[in-house]
């Protein structure tokens, strides 16, 4: 099934945050904030922004209600910097004005005078002068001093990930207008809903009661708006509620890249070691984590580099430690994948080092070390339904990864300007929000007496295709017409206490729980069913209702009116709860995961050893997707994912200055992949396997896990590189930009 | 004034300095929020919609970012949004958009709209390329552009029954645009040209100015350009090339007396911004925009061209192009200088053109080294060269020293050598954006490389300089 809202989309009929018919009398806001990353606040001058006729007012920390505090996990963020500002794009207040042109020519007009402190941006610098979010993590398997003796190739190093801007192409906002009572509603463009109503109740001191949050569909969100659409909607909440009137606030895209924080960079030290068969026997390694000036999410996702630190490998020893480093840049958040692509990456930067002074290949390393059944992960988690070894396996029989490698071999010795390279990029990754707590969800349906149906579920639509499949889950179990069916907005007075849709988990959880209201509701339906024919079994199907030998049949909108004659509940409330996930933090031992998703790539590009640019010939993956309930939703995350990986590991470079001003502010200074700079061939295979019961419908969460992919396109690069220059030593230092690239093949040796 | 234009289906009259974004009046006066707003700046392609100009009696339309295009440029034109397009059911294209799933969150996908339509309705080319080519100003951070590639061919498939004779008819049968499309022509015969204002600041396609001026651009005094609409096109007179100041990339791109001469000038002048930006962008702005950067004016420096001036009082001056760069983002020019004229000679078959350009990302990217050269040559001799190099000094810069040394010495790797040892010597990049100044001058190496490997490819190669 096509995804649902696929007709007004491209019809331009969908309605996205600033799209929403303003209400008579709607005021816009806009913070303006700190432009410098450290220093104290000397003095605010607004005299001549409030003056500007359109103004309404401009307000500080000094005129929040409640907390000026918007920290999610740990209470470190203000809504406002009231002294001391930690971030350059850091706000410190908010100007209200009848149109967000005049809320720009105001904020030009504000002057604020700084004392400057030391800058930090540099992980491992802060590491040094112990800013730090939390205490360090650490998980250990086995025991890695001792394991050192047993390995012939002892391999050590360090490598740079940089950060990754979301660039989700609708920017952040939100819109709240003042109801009776003192209670507001809030649209806003996020992927918590919750989070956003928790933020708002305590910053402007009222209950979560008074505060109704809706969210019809987001323009994108990939983790940029799990945390930081919060900071937007708190705004607007607090402007519509001191001014009593509606208040709106859409980010100019500068704003937007400037203030938020990102994908988290990552500076890393590993040390690897083998036998003489390419086991890997111990593995070492130190993150750290470059969290920005508040926790925001960072410490999770720290946690889910750790959980990932060995990839799709089995290594009996390993000592993985990660420190999340607070330094003065944005704080940086949620992106797809969460802190596993970081802990992935060093884990292939490891493997590629040893194979390159082995003088192997690595997929000799990759091929040889992957997890199967009855292995356990460093986190305690004993591997069950393994697909790593069938996805190797399949990927590089069907795709020939022979033929691959002589190709590329013949075609560099025969060409001295352009230079092949390929890699190949095994992918496990772990399902259920590490968080257990965070693993519940609810859905609520009612059955109206015309047989029309409508669903709301704690999940938020952003182009991934949950709303399609909800109304499969539905459509499968009444067996109505999905024209019946009707998935609404993501709403905190239907759905309360939601998680956010993340962790590629919002289809499982919601739909899980959605299934369970709609089979009380079936059931139900069933026994009027049973009643009217005074048959034992009925079947649901094509919008009919039959007894089970076939000879009565109802309609369902028949079916639908006799049960509310016969007054039966035709509404349910369901909660879901993923069963058998537990973790212990004071252990780091557990089984944090429902399940795990699997596959494998094989990534092939040609350098052009001149200019130093290059172009991916072709992509091809074989992806464990379960029974995948929409193969057309599930390949559209799985090619959309590697593009965004690609994207992170060769063009997306973000940039600050030492004095942590964002250099790289807007999408002409920051590269995404754009329709030319994606791979000429991407193909797309399945295992085929069962999945597991934990995945709705046994189809697998496929969100997060295709972003991984592109990881390969690094190291593919890399050996291209090699090709050319094959003796220089070459740092591991993503991402690789035609600059780097262009620098790397003429590097001296 | 007053700015008439159909939008849609509907005339609509503006009063007003005109100055406002095409993209504001679209969403915010007209409320059609089908067109959306992704960064304002020319980047994304969010709010791409079609803006259509009578010519003989047919209307021609062309895809272009509506966030830089100030509302007078629309005068006496048809803009289509995505609303314009919509018909009973599923137009052709959003059709082949929904089947091949070429949409996810839908933010950007309005845009893919228009520009694939865009394309239908030009129909000049008809390869998968050339339909690829129509998305290349469209950011989607969703799909992966996989998709939107597969949907791309389903609509040229479609696209290959359209009649060219009369093809705005035939498209209306074939469900690509909705029947109010056949009366426009009518409708745009009778608005009057935009009387011209004068003393104020010029613009010609807006997307310099519209970028750098953003927040107060709507009540600046603004001089548009297109307000004369006789001013383009491209002329050929005593084997010189005449551009005149609303010249278009676009058009040049596509002026058969410089591509008869430069078989590669159509792939060199599409490495320059995005097809709706090209659509707008002037040469004449680019050259007065004096970014270091600037592609057409690195060629057309080693066009070796001439620009003629025209003051308020109509005195007229011709200078050569690269003494018109004094210094960062300075002029031999007044304020009340308008370039009326930008020639060059006629580029003859025996001409050697070549241009390269490196940004990090290759499509709608800003380079970060950039370096034209024209060359005459007989049996192995460099008649005469002109060499151009960008973003590797404050101007855009003519290589004088470089391009005189190559006069008069054979083509071989010792003259390439020691013609890059002199370009080194004139330039002086420094780190930034672009790329660190050790890159650059690699790079500026490197593509100065690539204009004997590209040019003289028998000859030199890159294993021999190296
Ligand atoms: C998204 C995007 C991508 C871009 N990519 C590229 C690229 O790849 N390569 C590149 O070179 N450029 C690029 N540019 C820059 C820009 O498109 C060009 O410089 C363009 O040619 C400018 O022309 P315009 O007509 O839009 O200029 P305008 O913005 O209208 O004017 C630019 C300047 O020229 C002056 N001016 C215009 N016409 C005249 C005239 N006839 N006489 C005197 N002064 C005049 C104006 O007053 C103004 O100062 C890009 C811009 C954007 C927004
Ligand atoms: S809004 Fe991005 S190109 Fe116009
Ligand atoms: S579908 Fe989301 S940006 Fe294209």
């Amino acid at each position: 099934m096509i995804n649902i809202d696929a007709q007004n989309h491209v019809k331009g009929k969908s309605i996205y945050l600033d799209d929403i018919p303003e209400v008579n009398g709607t005021l816009h806001c806009l913070p303006f904030y700190a432009e410098t990353a450290h220093a104290h606040i000397t003095g605010i001058d607004l005299q001549d922004a409030k003056q500007l006729p359109g103004i309404k007012t401009v307000l500080l920390a000094g005129d929040i209600p409640g907390e000026n505090q918007i920290g999610s996990i740990i209470p470190d963020e203000p809504l406002f910097a009231a002294h001391e500002i930690h971030y350059w794009g850091q706000p410190i207040g908010l100007i209200i004005g009848i149109s967000e042109q005049v809320c720009r020519r105001a904020r030009k007009l504000i002057k604020v005078s700084y004392d400057e402190l030391p800058v930090i941006t540099c992980p491992r610098e802060a590491q040094k002068q112990n800013q730090l979010i939390i205490p360090p993590r650490k998980f250990t398997l086995g025991n890695v001093a001792q394991a050192w003796e047993a390995c012939t190739h002892i391999i050590e190093g360090s490598t740079d990930i940089n950060g990754q801007e979301h660039l989700y192409i609708e920017t952040q906002g939100a819109y709240a207008w003042p109801k009776e009572d003192g209670s507001l509603y809030v649209a806003s463009s996020t992927q918590g809903p919750t989070a956003v109503q928790r933020a708002i109740a305590a910053v402007l001191n009222l209950p979560m009661h008074k505060i109704e949050v809706n969210v019809v569909r987001l323009g994108g969100g990939f983790g940029g708006k799990e945390d930081q659409a919060t900071m937007w909607a708190v705004m607007a909440a607090l402007a519509a509620r001191h001014l009593n009137k509606p208040v709106k606030i859409s980010l100019h895209r500068m704003d937007d890249m400037c203030m938020t924080g990102k994908r988290h960079p990552y500076t890393a030290d590993f040390k690897i070691g083998l036998t003489d068969n390419l086991k890997i026997m111990a593995y070492e390694v130190t993150h750290f984590q470059n969290a920005g000036a508040s926790a925001d999410l960072s410490t999770s996702v720290l946690e889910r580099t750790l959980f990932h630190s060995t990839n799709a490998y089995y290594i009996p020893n390993v000592e993985a430690t990660a420190w999340c480093c607070k330094t003065n840049l944005p704080p940086n958040t949620a992106f797809r994948g969460f802190g596993g692509p970081q802990g992935k990456f060093v884990i292939e930067a490891a493997i590629v080092k040893a194979a390159e002074k082995i003088g192997i290949s690595p997929d000799d390393i990759q091929k040889a070390n992957l997890v199967t059944d009855g292995n356990e992960f460093p986190y305690g988690q004993i591997v069950q339904d393994a697909r790593a070894k069938q996805s190797w396996q399949e990927c590089t029989s069907i795709y020939n990864l022979d033929r691959v490698k002589q190709e590329v071999e013949a075609f560099n010795l025969a060409n001295k300007s352009y230079k092949k390279g390929y890699a190949v990029q095994p992918v496990c990754f772990g399902i259920s929000f590490t968080n257990t707590m965070m693993n519940h969800a609810r859905a609520l349906v009612h059955i109206y007496q015309d047989g029309s149906v409508v669903v709301s579920t704690g999940a938020v639509e952003m182009g991934q295709g949950v709303n399609t499949k909800m109304l499969q889950i539905v459509h499968d179990i009444f067996g109505i017409n999905t024209e019946k069916i009707r998935i609404e907005s993501t709403n905190t007075l239907r759905i309360a206490n939601t998680s956010p849709t993340a962790a590629s988990a919002g289809a499982d959880l919601n739909g899980k729980a959605l299934e369970m209201a709609c089979n009380t509701l079936r059931k139900r339906l069933t026994e009027v069913a049973q009643r009217h024919f005074d048959a034992n079994e009925v079947a649901f199907r094509d919008g009919n209702i039959f007894s089970s030998d076939k000879s009565q049949q109802i309609s369902w909108e028949k079916l639908v009116i006799m049960a509310f004659q016969q007054r039966v509940a035709l509404s349910e409330h369901a909660h879901y709860v993923t069963p058998v996930i537990h973790y212990d933090k004071s252990k780091e031992k557990g089984h944090p995961f429902a399940y795990h998703v699997y596959g494998a790539a094989i990534l092939q590009v040609t350098v052009d050893c001149l200019k130093g640019t290059y172009q991916f010939d072709s992509v091809r993956i074989v992806h464990d997707s379960g029974n995948s309930m929409n193969l057309t939703v599930d390949n559209g995350q799985i090619e959309g994912g590697l593009v965004q990986g690609i994207g992170w590991m060769t063009l997306e470079e973000v940039v600050y200055s030492k004095q942590g001003k964002l250099i790289s502010n807007a999408l002409s200074t920051y590269k995404v992949p754009d329709i030319y700079a994606v791979p000429k061939e991407i193909d797309i295979r399945h295992l085929d396997t069962i999945g597991p019961d934990l995945a709705i419908k046994k189809s697998k969460a496929v969100g997060e896990p295709p972003l991984m992919y592109g990881l390969g396109a690094y190291f593919a690069i890399r050996k291209a590189v090699k090709a050319f220059n094959p003796y220089a030593e070459l740092t591991i230092d993503a991402p690789y930009t035609p600059e780097k690239v262009l620098m790397d093949l003429y590097k001296k040796h | 004034m007053q700015i008439r234009f159909v939008l849609n289906e509907q005339m609509v009259i503006v009063s007003g300095n005109g100055s406002g974004t095409l993209l504001d009046f679209i969403r915010y006066e007209a409320h059609l929020k089908g067109t959306k707003i992704g960064c304002r700046e020319g980047d994304c392609g969010a709010c791409t919609v079609l803006v259509g100009t009578l010519h003989d009696e047919k209307v021609l339309y062309k895809s272009l970012t509506s966030c830089l295009t100030p509302l007078a440029n629309v005068h006496g034109k048809h803009v289509v949004t995505v609303e314009g397009v919509n018909i009973n059911g599923l137009n052709k294209v959003q059709e082949s958009i929904v089947t091949h799933s070429g949409t996810q969150c839908g933010f950007c996908t309005p845009g893919f709209v228009m520009s694939l339509t865009g394309f239908a309705l030009n129909g000049t080319d008809s390869d998968l390329n050339a339909a690829i080519g129509a998305m290349d100003g469209n950011i989607c951070r969703c799909t992966g552009y996989k998709s939107l590639e597969r949907a791309a061919q389903s609509v040229l498939n479609d696209i290959h029954s359209i009649d060219d004779t009369n093809r705005t008819n035939s498209l209306i049968k074939a469900q690509f645009i909705p029947e109010y499309f056949s009366t426009i022509a009518e409708e745009l015969a009778t608005i009057e040209p935009l009387s011209v204002v004068s003393e104020a600041i010029i613009v010609a396609g807006g997307t310099d100015v519209y970028v750098k001026s953003h927040d107060d651009v709507s009540e600046m005094s603004l001089q548009f350009l297109s307000a004369k609409p006789t001013y383009d096109h491209i002329a050929i007179s005593d084997g010189q090339c005449i551009l005149k100041p609303n010249t278009t990339v676009s058009e040049l791109m596509v002026c058969k007396h410089v591509l008869d001469a430069i078989p590669g000038w159509y792939q060199y002048l599409k490495l320059v911004s995005s097809t709706p930006i090209r659509n707008i962008a002037t040469i004449a702005g680019n050259l007065v925009n004096a970014s270091p950067i600037g592609d057409l004016t690195i060629i057309l420096l080693a066009l070796n061209s001439k620009i003629t001036m025209t003051d308020t009082h109509q005195n007229q001056r011709t200078i050569w192009l690269k003494d018109f760069y004094k210094g960062y983002k300075t002029l031999d020019k007044t304020e009340d200088e308008i370039i009326t004229e930008i020639s060059f000679r006629q580029p003859e078959s025996h001409t050697l053109f070549n241009f390269e350009k490196v940004s990090k990302r290759t499509h709608l990217d800003i380079a970060s080294v950039n370096t034209a050269i024209a060359i005459e040559t007989r049996d192995m001799l460099i008649l005469s060269a002109g060499c151009s190099v960008g973003g590797v000094g404050p101007i855009p810069l003519y290589l004088r020293e470089t391009s005189k040394f190559l006069a008069g010495r054979k083509i071989n790797v010792e003259t390439i050598h020691l013609a890059e040892q002199v370009l080194q010597k004139e330039i002086n990049p420094i780190s930034d954006a672009r790329g660190q100044k050790d890159y650059k001058r690699l790079l500026a190496r490197q593509l100065f490389f690539s204009h004997f490997i590209t040019l003289f490819p028998s000859l030199i190669n890159l294993e021999d300089l190296i």
